[in-house]
């Protein structure tokens, strides 16, 4: 049974001009163990449709779908109080930009205790004991001494990596990381990725990796879903979408990176999509 | 070829601190850098957040001075620490910053940004900085009816584009990019690359790019000077720098880039189904 099953998702904003469709009919699956990343520009609605599962998006945005079910449970009839008790526990959510996830006002050692108290009960002495593990899991020196840092006190990467300890602490089935390492550099990326790695397969969460980094995915993924304009363009495991792209989209993606350069000059996403815009309804 | 661009021995410091009970102490940004740009090149600089290529930048475009060493600009010597910089120096280098969100007055509409410029740093009439700011518009791709909006009403994409608008206005011969693409989609970012390598072409521009991405810098660069904690720790042509790495951090760098083509997916799979 799959972990994760959305079927004909529909994501509406209101606007001050009309309707807004920021995901228009996508679905999706992710099995329990598996590594999904959802590719995409920015306004493909990759990051919204992941909010819309997690429950997060503002009262302006309607949210439709034929099928949202998370472990068997139906996320569309979920009430507020049985999401919240979900949200952060079973599923759990990492953002791009780690300095700002984290409160600066609190310590990061009374954030990680934050969630195992809200969720799991646990003692004073057992959510310390816990968050040292945590940090020492995903590689902060010193954890038990770092637990009375703030944010301020620690680089870019460290606070993704307590951002990634928050995440896991309830120990997740599935764990969403949108554009974990965007905002990192490419050394720290690869420690960043190497770390959701590790943990994806010894724990063996599901996680879905959002991102725009065709590196990434390649670095990462199992099965990849390409995403633009709110629609899904292509789904296929990662092999055969590097090596034999069906849509133009994901072709002009591919030849849009550096790497792949023929000639002086670089192909742009509009010398292929010709016959493949989306309709006009879910332009950006 | 004549060097546009040349830094002998480059010291920057930075004082910090001094408060009630903190020690002053000293922060060598950038310990020591040479190098040259010839007419018409590209030379990237490359290394991780805090490594001083943004302080380097700074002092190329004439924005602080360095401590110490030597800066030539078209064979000339620019010290601003002891002379007051002309106009004529300022028109010959222009900077691109990497937030095109952030490095526009949002109360500015494209037309006066583009004119901004010229009316600071020469005086052309009012007619003429309209009719160039508008040629500007046109050359990176823009239309005419873009002229009179204000900042918001664009796309990154097209922010970048009016942000090297604006640098152009003065016919520069040096660029500076500050992590130029590195905020862009990747599709937008292919089409950036293309507007510069085609705008180096036309006016003969000399780039000092800065960026993190090998990817990028592998694409546009004639040169590669690589940065580790304010020391040049690699310099060398494009080619050979990613041929043959010499120093420990350049290899470390290389081998944290991600890569995209099939044998490593497929090498990566095996390892996984392996284990």
């Amino acid at each position: 049974m799959p972990l994760l099953e959305i079927e004909n998702l529909v994501v509406e904003f209101a606007t001050a001009a009309g309707q807004f469709r920021a995901v228009d009919g996508v679905s999706l699956s992710v099995e329990p163990r598996e590594v999904l990343a959802i590719v995409g520009e920015s306004g493909s609605g990759k990051s919204v449709s992941m909010l819309a599962v997690m429950g997060l998006l503002p009262w302006s945005a309607k949210v439709t779908a034929d099928r949202m079910e998370f472990d068997g449970v139906d996320l569309m009839t979920l009430t507020p109080a049985e999401r919240r008790k979900m949200v952060g526990k079973d599923m759990a959510m990492i953002f791009q930009e780690p300095m700002a996830s984290l409160n600066p006002c609190f310590t990061v050692g009374f954030q990680i205790e934050e969630v195992l108290a809200v969720h799991m009960g646990m003692s004073r002495a057992e959510r310390r004991a816990r968050a040292i593990e945590l940090l020492d899991l995903v590689g902060i020196p010193d954890p038990a001494d770092r637990l009375s840092s703030f944010p301020h006190q620690m680089s870019g990467g460290q606070c993704q990596r307590v951002m990634i300890a928050i995440a896991i602490a309830c120990n997740p089935k599935l764990l969403i990381a949108d554009e974990p390492t965007t905002a990192l550099d490419v050394t720290i990326q690869k420690q960043i990725l190497d770390l959701l790695v590790s943990l994806q397969e010894k724990y063996g969460m599901g996680l879905i990796m959002i991102t725009h980094n065709m590196g990434v995915v390649a670095e990462t993924a199992d099965r990849v879903i390409v995403q633009y304009k709110g629609r899904k363009m292509e789904e296929a495991d990662v092999l055969s979408l590097f090596e034999n792209p069906k849509s133009n989209y994901t072709r002009a993606l591919l030849s849009a990176l550096p790497d792949n350069a023929t000639g002086d000059r670089l192909p742009t996403i509009s010398d292929y999509l010709v016959d493949e815009q989306p309709a006009a309804g879910a332009a950006s | 070829m004549t060097a546009v661009l040349e830094a002998r021995n480059l010291v920057r410091d930075y004082h910090v601190g001094g408060g009630l009970f903190a020690k002053p102490r000293t922060v060598h940004a950038v310990k020591g850098v040479s190098f040259s740009v010839e007419k018409g090149r590209t030379l990237a600089i490359v290394g991780e957040s805090g490594c001083g290529k943004s302080t380097l930048a700074r002092i190329v475009t004439l924005i602080d001075p360095a401590t110490a060493g030597e800066l030539f600009i078209e064979g000339q010597k620019v010290d601003i620490a002891k002379d007051k910089l002309t106009p004529e120096m300022r028109q010959k280098v222009q900077i691109i910053f990497q937030n095109p969100y952030g490095s526009l007055n949002p109360r500015q509409k494209i037309g006066d940004v583009l004119g901004e410029p010229l009316l600071i740093n020469t005086d052309m009439p009012a007619s003429e900085r309209r009719d160039r700011a508008m040629a500007m518009l046109k050359k990176v791709g823009l239309a005419e009816e873009h002229f009179a909006r204000y900042p918001h009403m664009f796309s990154g994409g097209q922010r970048q584009r009016i942000a090297i608008a604006r640098a152009l206005m003065l016919n520069p011969s040096l660029l500076v990019l500050d992590e130029p693409v590195s905020a862009l989609d990747l599709s937008v970012q292919a089409q950036v690359l293309n507007l510069l390598a085609d705008l180096q072409d036309e006016f003969q521009l000399t780039y000092v790019f800065i960026s993190h991405d090998l990817s990028v810098v592998r694409y546009i660069a004639d040169e590669v000077m690589v940065m580790y904690f304010g020391e040049a720790v690699e310099y060398g042509p494009r080619d050979e720098v990613f041929a043959n790495p010499k120093h420990d951090y350049t290899k470390t760098l290389f081998a944290a880039t991600p890569r995209a083509d099939v044998a490593s997916i497929k090498a990566r799979l095996a390892r996984k189904a392996a284990a």
